[in-house]
């Protein structure tokens, strides 16, 4: 029996109008939608320049572009993918519409705060699309010194400053997070009882807070240095431009676990609900999410094997980052696991899910071949990385990213998505990814070094095969986004859970009323509690 | 569009062999692990999908012994990878002693090598198969990286520092060569060649090519020319530690630190002189940044190196 | 209202949660608990620089050495007290607060701001003196004797991490005077007083980064 539609008149998208009431709201639902058309400008601005890339990348020569315009191109599409797209992008968009709502909470801890958090984040991407726009910057998003300090022309300055700026965002919204879970829990949801969403944004927050300020001040010495020309990281003026591969990476690694973390969260929400049974392994899946987030500040030299650090040094950071993959891979166990005598369905966020499932494996297995020094020494600095960091960042946090937002798009828009066409999007852009990013696991260990605008005729085919498959990849994104605002107009009502899923943001209207709840909810069951029996909502 | 392009390196060095050996053995375990979780997955999502909206399962909540074998075996195997990797990085870090040193300098957008009978390259390095060579890398700016694929190694090369890397040639022929770390508008053009020649050619190439001064000797000249003799003579008493024999060697700093005479001693000794005193002496050292050249002090340094071999020799 | 009485009209109608919170208890733990998460970012944000500079200290010890002889161990000295004096009335300025009294609390708020100010005015005069001496790091740093360079490094370190701090104490001061305006309006009471109670949490911690700044930065080989 579904339960009847339930949409209130008055809701937290229609309780007032203007843009007033948007731009100085503190309502955490209204708040997640400003993020979400933030980071979907910075998606459409990080994909345009792929597309040039790819473009330029489907002939040896350098003839689409020149040299300098080409490592402007990398730079700020990785700069932007992963400062302004896939770090906010599951945090800031689903965390902060769901995590007060799945505790039971009427808003965050800190809603003021929160506002401020956007603010940040529309800061520091004003300064860094002022880089952009006013000519680039080529450094490469990891800045290496000396070139970042000394010899790079670029707009090296504005583009720190608004990493170092955004990085607070970050940080607040970790502190929002961290202190919401401990302390604004509905009566009788103890830790144990907590969706893994809320433990993998815990974990998340974490890490948010604890890396993000070593960034922030190693950013901002790179830019003093510039302006004021001293030497903290160039040697010619007595700095070490390995100290400033330490810090920069010390925050750099842990954010992919930033990264990952909150999709691995979403998955466990979808593998759930869509074979209606509880987790397989709760406790494992949530410790694994903590362990993740520790080793994850442990690793970082792994990026440095060939930089001239010691053996010994390197030693450590491998054997440190094969302990990290093992939390990742207890995961994926489990959510198979769960599988097993459920009861599957293939709607869209599912089918997300499985291809979650299958790319960060792939990608996952991958980084074992980088954590290998031996293996490391050839692979480094080539298109090997790439492709492993585009399997687990598109791949895994993309896909997580789009499953959730179908997951959850009846209970933020009161709407469904089209199913039909929800379905033919993920096939679409499961298959154009791997046709992007499997190729280059080949270009590497053939040797195509990263960053390179020209390269040799034999690297062409590979390329080629690259290419078309982004074409394809491309195509799939476009079509949820088209679909998605269709439905706000024309998409089927939704009600309040029209998924039959446990949790408590399914037990509100949709969409919700500004306050979440009516009364507090009281806590009784388990996570996931899809035992057999009827789904009650009160 | 080159349709016979290649899917796979050649193996033209001693330890790519053994590279390629350790990236199959990853192969089989990504293959296996993937398979068997496309598999698990495809047969649970198909054999247990929902028939009827009524169907509503039984939870089953977990299993301590599968979590510990999911954890133990991935993590025997993983220490298995690590094992493996890291004693191959030992031997790829590790350069035979009676390697054939030939010193690298790069700058954006070129290398430079120097031999040791006094050849020099640009871009191009001609190398002789089956005998160990070194090289000792610096930059003249930012940081670069030099990679050889087939040969499966790489290493940075850094502003400031040396860093070093060797290889063993086992295949006669011509590759390339990259820079492999971002560097500027000219990184992609940052291409070499490493042509790996059998001894007999090579000897032949070595006699052919252009010859300047041996580096040991241009040094000796440098040496001269800077003045260096005045402090650093068997007699010179309290002004400077003699040169004779020190390379290779330990030596005692004031204040009771040791540290090893290598080539990043020596440089940090023209460069920074007051930055380690050597026990004994005072700090009356001037400095010579920006009066030698990266080139000029490689030379200088295999004329310090030269020094041990020709005062044991003399002795004799 | 009346000055000296614990309570006004408006920490009748202040002495309410927020409306995301339950009770006052949960928003004063989540207040707490939200200052001490943010205390911990900076000490990562700060911890950066500790790490850089302890690198180059351990690689150039006698030139570092050399350099922070020219600061004055006087002036620090002098600042270290007065910021630990500082700590104090901010001490006693919370304390004031739970006990509701609202003219000891905005004395001892006041005080703490003037402190706060005579560490930042004796700070310029250090850093004036720096700039006459030519100890800038820029185009104008001077420096005898070959190793320049790594003097233009620790003076680097120093005025980013001694400025870092400075820019930590002006907020402080002014969040300081923002809690003096609303304890004159009667804003806090026994029941409420979470905003000065972490501004005091705030405040002894950048007093603990001076209190490691101070000897790491002036105190190298001075025995």
């Amino acid at each position: 029996m579904r339960t009847p539609a339930s949409e209130p008149r008055e809701h937290y998208l229609n309780v007032s109008y203007g843009v007033r009431s948007w731009l100085f709201t503190t309502d955490h639902k209204r708040i997640a939608l400003l993020y979400l058309l933030a980071i979907t400008f910075f998606f459409f601005v990080g994909g345009a320049f792929a597309v040039l890339i790819r473009l330029e990348l489907m002939t040896p020569a350098g003839d689409l572009v020149q040299s300098e315009t080409y490592n402007k191109l990398f730079t700020m599409h990785g700069l932007i993918m992963v400062f302004f797209f896939l770090i906010p992008s599951i945090p800031a968009v689903l965390g902060n519409f769901l995590v007060p709502m799945m505790i039971g909470a009427r808003d965050l801890a800190f809603p003021r705060l929160n506002l401020a958090s956007w603010y940040i984040f529309i800061v520091g991407g004003l300064f860094t699309m002022f880089a952009v726009v006013a000519g680039g910057v080529d450094t490469g998003w990891t800045f290496y010194t000396p070139y970042s300090s000394t010899y790079s022309n670029t707009h090296v300055v504005a583009t720190a400053l608004g990493v170092f700026i955004t990085g607070f965002s970050s940080i607040l919204t970790g502190l929002n997070f961290i202190v919401t879970i401990h302390k604004m829990r509905a009566p009788g949801l103890t830790w144990f009882r907590l969706p893994l969403f809320i433990w993998a944004h815990y974990a998340t927050s974490l890490i948010m807070v604890l890396g993000t300020p070593v960034l922030a001040i190693t950013i901002a010495l790179v830019a003093i240095e510039r302006v004021l020309r001293i030497g903290i990281f160039d040697p010619a003026l007595g700095g070490d431009p390995i100290l400033f591969q330490h810090l920069f990476w010390f925050y750099s690694h842990p954010a992919v676990y930033i990264m990952i973390l909150p999709a691995m969260g979403v998955m466990s929400e979808l593998v759930a609900c869509f074979s209606r049974k509880r987790v397989f392994g709760y406790g494992f899946i949530a410790f694994s999410s903590l362990a993740i987030a520790v080793l994850g500040f442990l690793v970082w030299g792994h990026h440095m094997f060939v930089s001239g650090q010691s053996v010994y040094a390197a030693i450590v950071f491998s054997i440190l980052s094969f302990l990290v993959a093992i939390p990742s891979a207890v995961k994926v166990f489990n959510w198979t696991a769960t599988l097993y005598k459920g009861s599957i369905s293939y709607q869209t966020p599912m089918l997300y899910a499985f291809g979650f499932i299958g790319l960060f494996t792939v990608g996952g297995l991958t980084g074992l071949f980088l954590a290998s020094l031996g293996v490391d020494v050839h692979v480094t600095d080539t298109y090997f990385v790439v492709a492993h960091f585009h399997y687990i960042m598109v791949g895994g946090v993309v896909m997580g990213y789009l499953g959730g937002i179908h997951f959850w798009w009846p209970k933020i828009s009161g709407r469904m998505y089209p199913e039909g066409w929800g379905r033919l999007a993920a096939l679409v852009i499961f298959i154009g990814f791997n046709l992007t990013f499997f190729p280059q696991f080949l270009l590497g260990y053939l040797g195509m070094p990263r960053r390179y605008h020209f390269y040799p005729p034999e690297f062409q085919v590979l390329n080629v095969m690259s290419s078309a498959g982004a074409s394809i990849l491309g195509v799939g994104y476009l079509i949820p986004m088209v679909y998605l605002i269709w439905s706000l107009r024309y998409g089927a009502v939704a009600d309040s859970n029209p998924w039959e899923a446990k949790g408590l943001e399914w037990q509100t209207p949709s969409p919700p009323p500004t306050q979440n709840f009516e009364q507090t909810p009281v806590v009784q069951d388990e996570a996931y509690a899809y035992w057999p029996g009827e789904v009650e909502v009160d | 569009m080159r349709l016979d392009f290649p899917l796979f390196p050649e193996q033209a060095s001693t330890v790519a062999g053994r590279v390629d050996a350790l990236y199959f053995f990853l192969v089989a375990v990504s293959v296996v692990f993937s398979s068997l979780i496309f598999m698990l997955v495809g047969y649970f999502a198909v054999k247990y999908r929902r028939r009827s909206d009524a169907e509503w399962p039984r939870p089953i909540l977990g299993d301590l012994r599968l979590e510990l074998l999911w954890t133990i075996v991935p993590l025997g195997i993983a220490l298995v990878m690590f094992v493996w990797g890291a004693s191959l990085y030992f031997t790829i870090s590790r350069p035979p002693a009676e390697a054939l040193e030939i010193s690298v300098v790069a700058k954006q957008w070129m290398w430079k090598f120097q031999h040791p009978g006094g050849q020099r390259e640009i871009n191009a390095l001609h190398v002789p198969m089956g005998r160990p060579v070194k090289l000792t890398m610096t930059s003249e700016d930012v940081i670069h990286s030099f990679f050889v694929p087939v040969f499966r190694v790489k290493m940075d090369v850094l502003p400031g520092r040396y860093t070093s890397m060797w290889f063993e040639a086992t295949k006669a022929g011509d590759y390339h060569s990259f820079c492999a770390e971002y560097c500027g508008t000219q990184h992609s053009g940052m291409l070499g060649r490493v042509i790996v020649l059998v001894p007999a050619q090579y000897e032949r190439w070595l006699s052919a090519a252009a010859v300047g001064e041996s580096p040991a000797a241009a040094g000796a000249r440098l040496f001269q020319q800077l003045g260096c003799q005045n402090c650093h003579r068997a007699d010179s008493g309290e002004k400077g530690p003699a040169l004779d024999g020190l390379f290779g060697r330990p030596v005692r700093l004031q204040g009771g630190a040791t540290v090893f005479a290598d080539e990043a001693y020596l440089r940090e000794s023209i460069f920074d002189p007051n930055a380690k005193i050597v026990a004994g002496y005072r700090q009356v050292m001037p400095t010579f940044r920006g009066q030698i050249s990266e080139e000029g002090l490689f030379q200088i340094i295999a004329h310090i190196k030269s020094l041990t071999k020709e005062e044991t020799a003399k002795a004799r | 209202m009346r000055i000296g009485q614990g309570r006004s009209r408006l920490t009748e109608i202040h002495a309410v949660p927020a409306h995301q919170f339950d009770d006052l208890d949960q928003q004063r733990e989540a207040s707490s608990l939200g200052m001490w998460v943010f205390l911990v970012t900076e000490i990562m944000f700060f911890g950066g620089m500790f790490t850089g500079y302890t690198v180059y200290r351990h690689a150039y010890p006698e030139v570092f050495a050399d350099a922070s002889r020219r600061l004055s161990v006087v002036l620090g000295a002098l600042n270290t007290s007065i910021l630990i004096c500082s700590s104090l009335t901010m001490a006693l300025a919370v304390r004031s607060a739970q006990a509701g009294k609202r003219r000891a609390l905005i004395g001892f708020l006041v005080l703490t701001m003037l402190l706060g100010s005579a560490f930042l005015g004796i700070k310029s005069v250090e850093y004036a003196h720096k700039f006459h001496e030519h100890l800038v790091p820029g185009a104008t740093f001077t420096f005898p004797g070959p190793r320049a360079q790594h003097a233009e490094l620790f003076f680097s370190f120093y005025f980013a991490m001694t400025g870092l701090h400075a820019l930590h104490m002006v907020i402080g001061i002014a969040i300081l005077g923002a809690l003096v305006a609303l304890s004159w309006r009667g804003r806090f009471c026994p029941e409420d007083y979470a905003a000065v109670e972490n501004t005091g949490l705030y405040w002894h911690f950048v007093d603990i980064v001076w209190i490691f700044l101070f000897p790491l930065l002036y105190l190298i080989s001075r025995t």
